[in-house]
């Protein structure tokens, strides 16, 4: 409506608006690392890049399940309490060995995904609600099995996944890198991937013309269970320990801003795996430039509530449906 | 009027039995669970019943039932304010420092500046048209961001001067019950009045209701949700002015999930979240129930205090299911 009125000054902002939704998180990231190698002292170093890169890995695991729920025009607050879940199940089974530990910690984060799933697809719950109960009772119930404590591990095998290399990478880092690109494969070669993109741009359409509605949504939320889950034994390998109290705290938080940052709209109907990944490293680079620069966290929240609101008023330009 | 809470009455001749079941299950279902619960209490635990724990249990649900009477509002909207628990601990710790300038300032900071930030949400939301989930989740974070930078990155609590007036504000009691109390069930009774007897209540659930339709009756849709983001703000800034003046200091660390617990309580009072229904009776009746619940746990003793959360949790998917269930006669958005 208002670009009509606004005659051709309007057209060339609505283009701008466009751009700048499409690639302004390639921007940023590529003018905060211009800025950090020119300003920044001990920036271009290995070990900083190694370090950046480990902090983010988990954060791009849950954000990648994150940004498919969004495409469907939902939203995944319990992906912290997950991890806690995930983490609470190790010490368990760890005595059988690191892979069975490592097994069911991934089958309860499968089994809490599939559960969000199925409130949300077969008892029409809001998926805010539904994900709620979880985010509430999750970490509550993963302090009941770990019985309020922290549990430090020792398993040699285990611990590797946290601070082992495989070709000078850290592990962590290739994991978060490998499920980026099968979830982008996955949303943008696979039938699953064009019928989650469809039920978000409309359900009742994709409905009508016969997709499988239900069961696309309850796998969209098994992923992102199973993703907060591989996250969840990574971050507590990191650890040595783990930790239902603190693992995952306000991982849900992170997860949705990077993947609002990295352009994909709340509104469904798209995901965008790449700007995901940009959007957690941009949130990184954020943190990373503020703490070098000596500003402190309380700073450096109120910047990151900046740009979120930012990224959300750009990305709002454009929803001209 | 009514017919925007509950469904058409047309069918007054044909209501069978079975729907006037439903409809009071949907609209009482958390007052029967609260009369159960209550009941359960007060016959196995003989502590639950005396009036040092009523007294407790009244004072505990105050700061909450503040939270949630905002919560309320928006969520009727159609909103949510993910900002509250943030903005509940920024209030505490300005009027923790503001008590050093008397009781006016100690009580006007909070009130100002929370009400700022909840009128800067309602801004955002109501003339950009940014989902309220995002738009309160940055303020979240600022809020939060500001509490670490007036206290020195949280390592600083101010104290409120024992000697201070302020602190009557918290501790002060009418028989035994503490003021929070009062001023939270007066807060609830006015907040109760608006929403069902006013102009601007009708605009909030019409606005909730059909956003479309009341723009295009001509309600004013945006002042409607600015208002309601900022009452928010101010009732939670009070809350943690209410919550710093009990405690005698501006604790940094408190709010973190509240804005959990006040969503969880609001839903389980009944107020839809898809918003254009909801009561604030079912939302005082949903803080009541939750810290009846609390307060049980912590009288069992052996019980670990985790199974709190797992039973609000629990407690909450029911009440939502349960509201799904019933509500199937309503056709979908």
């Amino acid at each position: 409506m208002s670009a009509t009125t606004l005659a051709p000054a309007g057209f060339d902002r609505a283009r701008a608006a466009r751009w700048l939704q499409e690639y302004g998180v390639y921007v940023a990231v590529v003018a905060l690392l211009l800025f950090n190698v020119f300003f920044t002292a001990n920036f271009l170093t290995l070990g900083n890049f190694r370090t950046q890169l480990v902090q983010a890995a988990p954060v791009c695991i849950v954000a990648l399940g994150m940004a498919l729920v969004i495409g469907t025009e939902g939203v995944d607050l319990s992906v912290g309490a997950v991890m806690a879940l995930a983490a609470s199940f190790i010490p368990l089974y760890l005595g059988a060995g690191p892979i069975p530990a490592i097994l069911i910690a991934l089958v309860v984060g499968l089994v809490a995904g599939t559960f969000n799933g199925f409130l949300v697809a077969h008892l029409g719950i809001q998926p805010i609600v539904a994900t709620l109960a979880l985010l509430v009772g999750g970490r509550g119930l993963a302090l009941v099995i770990a019985e309020g404590q922290l549990v430090q591990l020792h398993d040699k095998t285990f611990l590797e996944l946290g601070d082992g290399d495989l070709a000078g990478i850290p592990i962590s880092v290739w994991i978060a890198g490998l499920l980026s690109v099968v979830m982008a494969l996955l949303v943008g070669r696979t039938t699953f991937g064009r019928r989650l993109v469809a039920i978000g741009g409309n359900r009742t359409a994709s409905g009508l013309a016969g997709l499988p509605v239900k069961s696309v949504l309850v796998g969209v939320y098994a992923i992102c269970g199973l993703l907060a889950a591989v996250a969840g034994v990574l971050a507590t390998a990191r650890l040595g320990a783990s930790d239902p109290a603190d693992i995952g705290l306000l991982m849900e938080l992170s997860a949705i801003t990077a993947v609002v940052v990295g352009g994909t709209a709340l509104t469904g109907g798209r995901v965008r795996i790449v700007g995901t990944v940009f959007g957690v490293i941009l949130m990184q680079l954020v943190r990373a430039t503020l703490i070098k620069h000596n500003l402190p966290d309380s700073t450096a929240q109120m910047v990151q509530a900046a740009i979120i609101i930012i990224a959300v008023y750009v990305a709002r330009e454009r929803s001209t449906r | 009027m009514t017919a925007v809470i509950t469904d058409p009455p047309d069918t007054t001749a044909s209501t069978t039995r079975r729907e006037l079941m439903t409809g009071v299950l949907q609209r009482q279902g958390a007052a029967i669970a609260l009369v159960l619960v209550v009941a359960v209490a007060w016959f196995s635990f003989p502590r639950f019943g005396s009036l040092d724990n009523l007294r407790d249990l009244a004072l505990q649900s105050s700061f909450l039932a503040v939270i949630a009477l905002g919560m309320t509002f928006v969520i009727i909207t159609g909103g949510i304010d993910l900002s509250v628990g943030s903005v509940y601990a920024l209030g505490g710790v300005l009027a923790a420092y503001g008590s050093q300038y008397g009781f006016l300032v100690a009580l006007a900071l909070p009130l100002a500046v929370c009400g700022l930030i909840g009128f800067v949400n309602g801004v955002l939301v109501a003339r950009t048209k940014m989902a309220p989930f995002i738009v309160t989740l940055a303020s979240l974070l600022f809020a939060r961001g500001l509490l670490l930078a007036i206290t020195d990155e949280g390592s600083n609590t101010y104290r409120v001067p024992a000697d201070s007036a302020f602190i009557e504000l918290g501790r002060g009691t009418i028989g035994g019950f503490g003021y929070p109390v009062f001023i939270a069930a007066v807060l609830c009774v006015i907040g109760g009045i608006v929403l069902r007897r006013t102009r601007f209540g009708q605009s909030v659930f019409a606005t909730g209701g059909a956003e479309q339709s009341a723009l295009l009756m001509g309600l004013p849709v945006a002042r409607t949700k600015i208002t309601v983001y900022t009452m928010s703000g101010v009732l939670s800034g009070l809350a943690g002015a209410l919550t710093a003046a009990y405690l005698q200091s501006g604790v940094t660390v408190i709010g973190v999930g509240t804005e959990l617990d006040a969503i969880s309580v609001v839903v389980i009072g009944g107020t839809l979240l898809t918003g254009g229904a909801g009561t604030v009776l079912g939302t005082v009746i949903g803080v009541g129930l939750r810290n009846v619940i609390q307060n049980i746990i912590n009288q069992i003793g052996t019980l670990d205090s985790n199974y709190q959360s797992v039973v609000s949790g629990a407690f909450l998917l029911v009440v939502v299911i349960l509201q799904r269930s019933l509500a199937r006669t309503k056709p979908r958005r």
